[in-house]
Order: structure tokens, then C-alpha cells, then sequence
């Protein structure tokens, strides 16, 4: 439904993006993950239009929009940190995409309650944005953007700036409205738990290339090189001459043994996951994840076995180019 | 190549916008001087420095009195306006808000309003002259040192000064080591200005200075319209330019680097409850110089009724100093400066917009240049340069108010251009995924997120159309004068009546300006403001 392909942008003469494909069916969401200055924030405003690319082509429904200018390409946009019209109340923000296309009156007050209500802000209409809370202001951007009906929504950053519970809490409302009204999105973020959360698909951008787009299993599971396993958060990533070997954490197992030869080093609970870091007899880490409340703890001596098929041999650092 | 096709017509509504000014510019401001230009480097058909001129005794005793008065003129004013500054800024108590509002009312007043009360302020008989022009200017430009170092002052916030107290600072290392350093660029800045004003000032000098205390500006257009010295009078313009310039350049530098602290500024609740013996000298400075203030406006009114009623009465009837009644002179200064207001609104708005979108800085001094190159000058330029076809417009009345909205475009400049650049262009980007095209996105966004500003810059321009004198004085015709020229005739004639009369039409003119300043108080969020 939406494609942007061989996406190149230079910035005096740095490529930004540079030679970036992705590809997002109907109904769909796509997370765009990659650290800060990946070109990843680039590469949106290239879809809205607002940036133009030194070559590649954006298509809507196969229709190439080179010639269309963002206010008629129909593609919504959440900028990082909102950017709410500070001169208007909540209802002026989320009517000002319905105003432009001229629907009538009474069609805009129905459709900025509706709206307000799906984002969990019903009767804010006359508030003033900047009364408004982080969180408050995050969903009346949402609301704003989704309130024209644009066949595509952009996110850059959609959970940036809110602290930890909200963005918990905001993360799965998103997830439970893209699939409620079924729109295609493409959301960018440096976040691998909320590219995994967000994303039907994941494309990883590094230096303005893609480098690898798939499901966020197949990602965890096959991830193109050592960069990118490290970047998803692999722990046991052993690279040597060129190549890596990634071992997934749920492949090590740890059971306590006095003979096992290897020692825990530590143990850490992340919620219902407990990771253990083990030291092998040659002096080697690898980190394990275990459910238990019993698990070993750090100093106590255990045995170590590796399942073959949580093992993955890549490159160490895969160049993308085509 | 819409996108493509979308900058262009960007460009093209941004050169389009930016031709108007341009040409208004060009016309009105460019040809005057290309006539100053010529007048003063001609010569018998050839061209030559006037440097006979510029090197004579008399220009050089006149150079260094406009640099000196203006000097001793700065100094006072920094020490009359540092404990206000203090006072307000680093202090709340009630009516602070006032206080400062108040302190506006003398830089908004027009010269000649100053002048006449200041005038009224003198005993009879004693002779005008230099402690009355150096008083005058130190009323005037006390609010720059009040508002700019005040604001800077209350920007610091008590961190900087308690850290130093914990460190074992007593208070006079804290004001030597702390305090002075930090107010260092808005205490510059404030000279900067004040000494630019000073330097620049005709219509104090020209009332209070009497004979044989000329600057550069009131000798331009002494030896224009009293000599008809045109040679002269344009190499004395030539010189005030380039001072003028060096001074400009001076203060933009100066502001390159102060604008670092101003981001400072943000820091709040610096400001608490004086108390004890601080309440004591809180209280006497604002007593001292509220006194101060409002004495000579005070002798003003006074000297409106010197003669009873009379010179009231006298409004509405006809006077042998002007062609019409002094009425008619006040009815022409709102109309001119209505016409003016909307024009430099126009111009200096389009100017803004153009100046918002090209780098920073780039154009600044270039929109300036009008408001440096003195009213006095451009009002010389007027009369040499429009008084034969095909630019015949003497008998024109609109070229008052073009010569007005001249001088006041710059500021309309200075306070429009700030609003348009802190508009966060992602509003407009925001505005286009919407569906909103350029033109709507300036119509949505630009406008009313700069509507405040331009309605204080139109008031603001109003005020100074009304009390523009350097430039109406030459271009006034005495079919249709304007109040401070009116002013002037008056406190040229003989007679406690004409004195008494020339008090009341100053009371008008304050009264009238004071109200637009009050209105664009109003308007004005917080401390926008010209300054």
C-alpha cells in the first residue's frame, strides 16, 4: 500500500538516507527502529513530502506521489513532541485537518468527539493545549492526525518524551486502536520494546540504510548481523573474523550444579524474566533468561548447556547495499 | 516537481513580499540620500569630499559637543536608571507591574513634549543650555536602563548570588564578582542605546540648547532651513551617517554576544519581598525618582494654565504662528499618523516576513539604517529630492506621513521580525500534512501567532508618527501642520501666551501618545515590547 523505495537524502553532501526501502502493506503497521541520526525521522518526512529526496520514489496504492505536495498527499504526520497550534483550543487542533478539506460543520464538531473519545479525551474540547498534561497532549496530536482519515499515519517518536508508565500505558492503547480501525502506519522509534510492540513488521535502519525488515520474531530470532542482535539487545553476540555468533538467551540453559564449572555472576529480575549472567570455565560470559523464583543466584556454581538451534551464525556487520 | 514547483512559489511570494519594502524603501529612503549624496560630494559638476567642511573649526566643535553631550548624557542616565533597575528587578512589591509601565511614559513622549517641559521646568530668565539637554536626556532614556538591565537583573534569579554567598562572597564581592559581570552585556547593551538616542537627539537639542549648542543633527537642519546652506547641511548629514553607522555596528555587536544570557532570562522567582532596611531604599528610590518623572510633567500642565484658560480657549482660534488653529494641527497629527502607522505596519510587516525567512542577521542592519540615519536626515533628504518633477511631491500631504512610517518602520521591524522567527516551522509543517497549502498555512498559523506583535507595532508606530518631529519639520507644510511642529512655532514666539499655548498642545500630544503607548501596554503580553 505504501512504498518508498531507494530513498536517498543528503544534508550538505552527508547522506542521511541513503538508499532506504520499505514496504508497508494495508492495514498494517511498520516500525521504523534504529538509533538517533540512523536518517530514520528523514526518511518519514520524505514520505509526507516534506522533505525531498535526491532520488527514489514514494508510492501510495502504486501511485507514484513524487509531484503530490504533503497538504494533498493525505498522509497524516505525529511530530515528535506534538507540535499542537498553540492558538487554538484541543477542539481547533484535532478540527484543523477537517476544516482544510472543507467538511461541514456539524460533520466536524460529531467527528472531534468521536475522535476525542477514541483517544480517551472526551469533553476536552474548549481546553487550551497548554493546559494540558504530556500525555494529554501526545493524544490530542494522535487525535489530530487521525482525524482527517489520512491513508497513512506517521508516527516519529510517539512515546518519546512521557516517562515510563504512561508510555506503557500509551504503547498499548496505540497497538489496540491501529487495529481496531485498521489504518497503515509507519512509526519510528529508537525503542526496540515499542518497535517490537508497535510493529506487524520491523525494518532496522543504520547510517541511512535499512539493513534488515522483518517480523519482530524473525528478528529475534535471525538477526542480519552482530550490530543489529546487539542493537535488539542480544547479550551473547562472539564475533571473530568477520563473523558473529549469536546465541539467543533462551537457548542457554543454567541449573545449578557444583561441578558444572562455570559460576553465576549475576541475577536480575526484569519483571517476569530473571536474567543470569554466567561465567564459563574459560573465562567467557553468556547470559541466560530463566520464569523461575528459584533460580541460581549470583556466586553459586552451575552447569551450562547451549540448544544448538537458539545458536545463529552471521556477519559480523552486514553491508546492506543491494 | 510539485514540491519543486511548491518552493518556487515560495520564492516567488517571498522576492514579491520583499519588493514592496524594497521599492518603498527604495524610493523614499534611497533617493533622498542619493540627493544628500549629491548635494554634499558635488561640486562645479565634478565630485569632491567636502572635506573643507568637515574639517572646519566650527564642524569639529560641533562634533565633539554631539559626542560629549551624548557621553556625560549616557553616564547620568546609567546612574539614575541603576537603582530603578535594581528595584525592580530584583524586588516585588505592589504596583512593580505599574513601575514599570509608568517608566515607558517618558520614552514614548515625543522630543518636543519633553522639551517644553523641561523648558517650563527652567526659572525664567535663566539661560537654556546644557544641564536642561542632559537632564532632559536622562528622563527620556531612564526606561531603557530601567526595562533592559531590570529584565536582566530579574533573569539572574538568586542562584548565581546565593552560590556565591555559600562560598563565602560578602555582599560587596557578590556585586563586584557576580552580579556586575552577569549584567555586564545588558548594561552595554542599555549604554549602547541610550548613547545612540543621545547622540541622535534634535528636538531637546534644538529647544533647550539655544544658540551656540549645536549637535550634528539640529546643525543639519539649522544650516538647511534657517541658512539654506544645502552643501553644508548635506556633508554634515554625510558625517552623522557614518557616525551613526559605527554606532549601529557597535550595538549589533554587542547584541551578537549578550544574546547568550537572554536565554537566561527564563529563570523566574528571583524576585521576593524586600524587607527592612531594603524596603527603606526600595521605597526612597522609587519615591526619588517618581518625583523625578513626573515633576517636569507636572510644570508642563502648569505651564498650559499660566495664562488661566486662555491658551485652552486659544485651541480653536485662529493664530497669527500658524495658518490654521492649533485644532486642526492636532486633527492632522492623528490623521498623519494613522496613514503612517498603516504604512509602515505594511511595509515594515512585508520586510519582517522576508527578514524572518533569510539567515538571521543578515539583513538586520539594512532595515536599521533609516532608524540610525536620523529623522533629520531623511526630512533634508525630502526636501532636496522631492522638490522638482518628475518626484514633485512638495505639495503632496502624504509625504508626512511616508517620512513618518520611514522612521517608524524599523521598529515595527524590531518587533514583528522577532514573532515570526520564534514561530516553530514544524507548526507549518504540522499545518501541511493537514491539508492546509502554503498560503492557508501562513493564513492559519503565521497571522494570528504574530497578530499581537503587529498590534503592538502599529500602535507603536502610531506613537511615533505622532510625535515624529526631525523629519515632519521638513515636510509639514504650514497649510497642514502637526503637533509638535505647531509646538515649535509657538515656543519660537515671544509672549507667556504663546509659551502657555505651546504648554497646552504638549499636554495633547503627551496625552494622545501616552494613550496609544497605554493601549499597546494592554496588547502587549508580559514585556514585548520596542525595547
Amino acid at each position: 500500500m505504501l512504498r518508498a523505495a531507494g530513498i536517498r537524502v543528503r544534508f550538505d553532501g552527508v547522506a542521511a538516507v541513503d538508499n532506504a526501502t520499505i514496504d508497508v502493506p494495508e492495514g498494517q503497521t511498520l516500525a521504523v527502529l534504529g538509533p538517533s541520526g540512523c536518517g530514520k525521522s528523514t526518511l518519514l518526512r520524505v514520505i509526507a513530502g516534506l522533505q525531498r529526496p535526491e532520488a527514489g520514489r514514494v508510492e501510495l496504492d502504486g501511485r507514484d506521489v513524487r509531484d503530490v505536495p504533503p497538504h494533498r498527499r493525505g498522509i497524516g504526520l505525529m511530530f515528535q513532541d506534538d507540535v499542537l497550534f498553540p492558538h487554538r483550543d484541543v477542539a481547533g487542533n484535532v478540527a484543523f485537518g477537517l476544516r482544510m478539506a472543507n467538511r461541514p460543520r456539524q460533520e466536524i464538531e460529531r467527528r472531534v468527539g468521536e475522535l476525542l473519545e477514541l483517544v480517551g479525551l472526551a469533553g476536552f474540547q474548549r481546553r487550551s493545549v497548554t493546559s494540558l498534561s504530556g500525555g494529554e497532549r501526545q493524544r490530542v496530536a494522535l487525535a489530530r492526525a487521525l482525524a482527517p482519515e489520512p491513508r497513512v499515519l506517521l508516527l516519529d517518536e510517539p512515546l518519546g518524551a512521557l516517562d515510563r508508565p504512561l508510555h506503557d500505558r500509551l504503547l498499548t492503547e496505540l497497538e489496540e486502536l491501529f487495529a481496531r480501525i485498521g489504518v497503515t502506519v509507519v512509526a519510528v522509534t529508537h525503542d526496540v520494546t515499542d518497535a517490537f510492540a508497535l510493529g506487524h513488521r520491523v525494518a532496522v535502519m543504520r547510517a541511512g540504510r535499512v539493513v534488515q525488515a522483518a517480523t519482530p520474531d524473525q528478528l529475534w530470532e535471525r538477526p542480519a548481523d552482530g550490530w543489529v542482535a546487539r542493537f535488539l539487545g542480544h547479550a551473547n553476540v562472539e564475533e571473530r573474523d568477520g563473523r558473529a555468533l549469536v546465541i539467543r538467551p533462551e537457548a542457554v540453559l543454567v541449573e545449578r550444579d557444583p561441578l558444572g564449572g562455570a559460576t553465576v555472576v549475576s541475577a536480575e529480575r526484569r519483571g517476569p524474566l530473571v536474567r543470569v549472567r554466567v561465567r564459563l570455565a574459560d573465562g567467557s560470559a553468556l547470559e541466560s533468561v530463566t520464569t523461575g523464583i528459584d533460580h541460581p543466584r549470583a556466586g553459586e556454581a552451575v552447569a551450562v548447556e547451549v540448544d544448538p538451534s537458539g545458536a545463529v551464525e552471521v556477519l559480523a556487520w552486514e553491508d546492506a547495499t543491494p | 516537481m510539485d514540491t519543486h514547483r511548491a518552493s518556487l512559489t515560495r520564492r516567488a511570494g517571498l522576492i514579491a513580499a520583499g519588493v514592496i519594502p524594497a521599492a518603498f524603501v527604495a524610493l523614499f529612503f534611497v533617493v533622498p540620500f542619493a540627493a544628500i549624496l549629491g548635494r554634499g560630494l558635488g561640486q562645479d559638476g565634478g565630485l569632491s569630499l567636502p572635506s573643507d567642511i568637515w574639517l572646519s573649526g566650527e564642524t569639529l566643535r560641533i562634533l565633539w559637543f554631539t559626542i560629549w553631550q551624548a557621553v556625560v548624557s549616557t553616564a547620568l542616565t546609567l546612574a539614575a536608571g541603576l537603582p530603578l533597575a535594581w528595584a525592580v528587578g530584583r524586588y516585588s512589591f505592589p504596583g512593580r507591574a505599574l513601575v514599570r509601565a509608568l517608566v515607558l511614559v517618558p520614552f514614548v513622549l515625543p522630543t518636543v513634549v519633553v522639551a517644553t517641559a523641561f523648558l517650563a521646568l527652567l526659572p525664567d530668565g535663566v539661560e537654556q543650555g546644557l544641564p536642561a539637554i542632559l537632564a532632559a536626556h536622562v528622563f527620556f532614556n531612564i526606561a531603557i536602563v530601567t526595562l533592559i538591565v531590570g529584565g536582566a537583573w530579574e533573569g539572574l534569579g538568586r542562584e548565581p548570588w546565593e552560590a556565591a554567598a555559600t562560598l563565602g562572597a560578602g555582599p560587596w564581592r557578590r556585586l563586584r564578582e557576580v552580579t556586575l559581570p552577569l549584567l555586564a552585556p545588558a548594561l552595554s547593551a542599555a549604554a549602547a542605546l541610550t548613547f545612540l538616542f543621545c547622540f541622535t537627539s534634535f528636538g531637546v537639542v534644538l529647544i533647550l540648547g539655544g544658540p551656540g549648542r549645536s549637535t550634528l543633527e539640529t546643525e543639519i537642519y539649522l544650516q538647511a532651513a534657517r541658512a539654506f546652506d544645502l552643501r553644508t547641511a548635506a556633508a554634515l548629514s554625510l558625517l552623522q551617517l557614518a557616525m551613526v553607522a559605527l554606532a549601529l555596528l557597535a550595538i549589533s555587536r554587542l547584541e551578537a554576544s549578550s544574546s547568550g544570557g537572554r536565554a537566561a532570562a527564563a529563570a523566574r522567582d528571583g524576585l521576593r519581598r524586600p524587607a527592612g532596611r531594603e524596603r527603606a531604599a526600595v521605597a526612597a528610590v522609587l519615591a526619588a525618582s517618581g518625583t523625578a518623572l513626573a515633576l517636569p510633567l507636572a510644570m508642563l500642565v502648569a505651564r498650559s494654565l499660566d495664562t488661566g484658560t486662555t491658551a485652552w480657549r486659544r485651541l480653536f482660534e485662529e493664530t497669527p504662528a500658524l495658518l490654521v488653529t492649533p485644532w486642526h494641527a492636532i486633527v492632522n497629527s492623528v490623521l498623519f499618523a494613522a496613514v503612517a502607522a498603516g504604512l509602515s505596519v505594511a511595509v515594515g510587516g512585508l520586510a519582517a516576513a522576508v527578514l524572518a525567512r533569510v539567515r538571521p542577521g543578515a539583513l538586520d542592519a539594512l532595515v536599521l539604517l533609516p532608524l540610525g540615519a536620523s529623522a533629520v536626515m531623511l526630512g533634508f533628504g525630502f526636501l532636496i529630492a522631492f522638490d522638482e518633477p518628475p518626484l514633485d511631491f512638495r505639495s503632496s500631504w502624504w509625504l508626512v506621513p511616508v517620512a513618518q512610517s520611514l522612521v517608524a518602520a524599523p521598529f515595527v521591524v524590531r518587533i514583528v521580525a522577532p514573532a515570526l522567527r520564534s514561530i516553530d516551522p514544524r507548526l507549518r509543517e504540522a499545518a501541511a500534512v493537514l491539508g492546509a497549502s502554503p498560503g492557508r498555512a501562513w493564513r492559519e498559523i503565521d497571522l494570528p501567532l504574530t497578530a499581537r506583535a503587529v498590534g503592538v507595532a502599529a500602535g507603536f508606530a502610531f506613537a511615533i508618527a505622532l510625535g515624529e518631529f526631525g523629519a515632519t519639520v521638513f515636510v509639514a507644510r504650514a497649510e497642514w501642520p502637526t503637533l509638535p511642529v505647531s509646538i515649535f512655532r509657538f515656543l519660537g514666539r515671544p509672549g507667556a501666551e504663546n509659551q502657555s499655548i505651546a504648554g497646552a498642545l504638549a499636554v495633547c500630544l503627551a496625552a494622545l501618545t501616552v494613550v496609544a503607548a497605554l493601549t499597546l501596554h494592554r496588547t502587549a503580553p508580559g514585556r514585548r515590547g520596542p525595547l
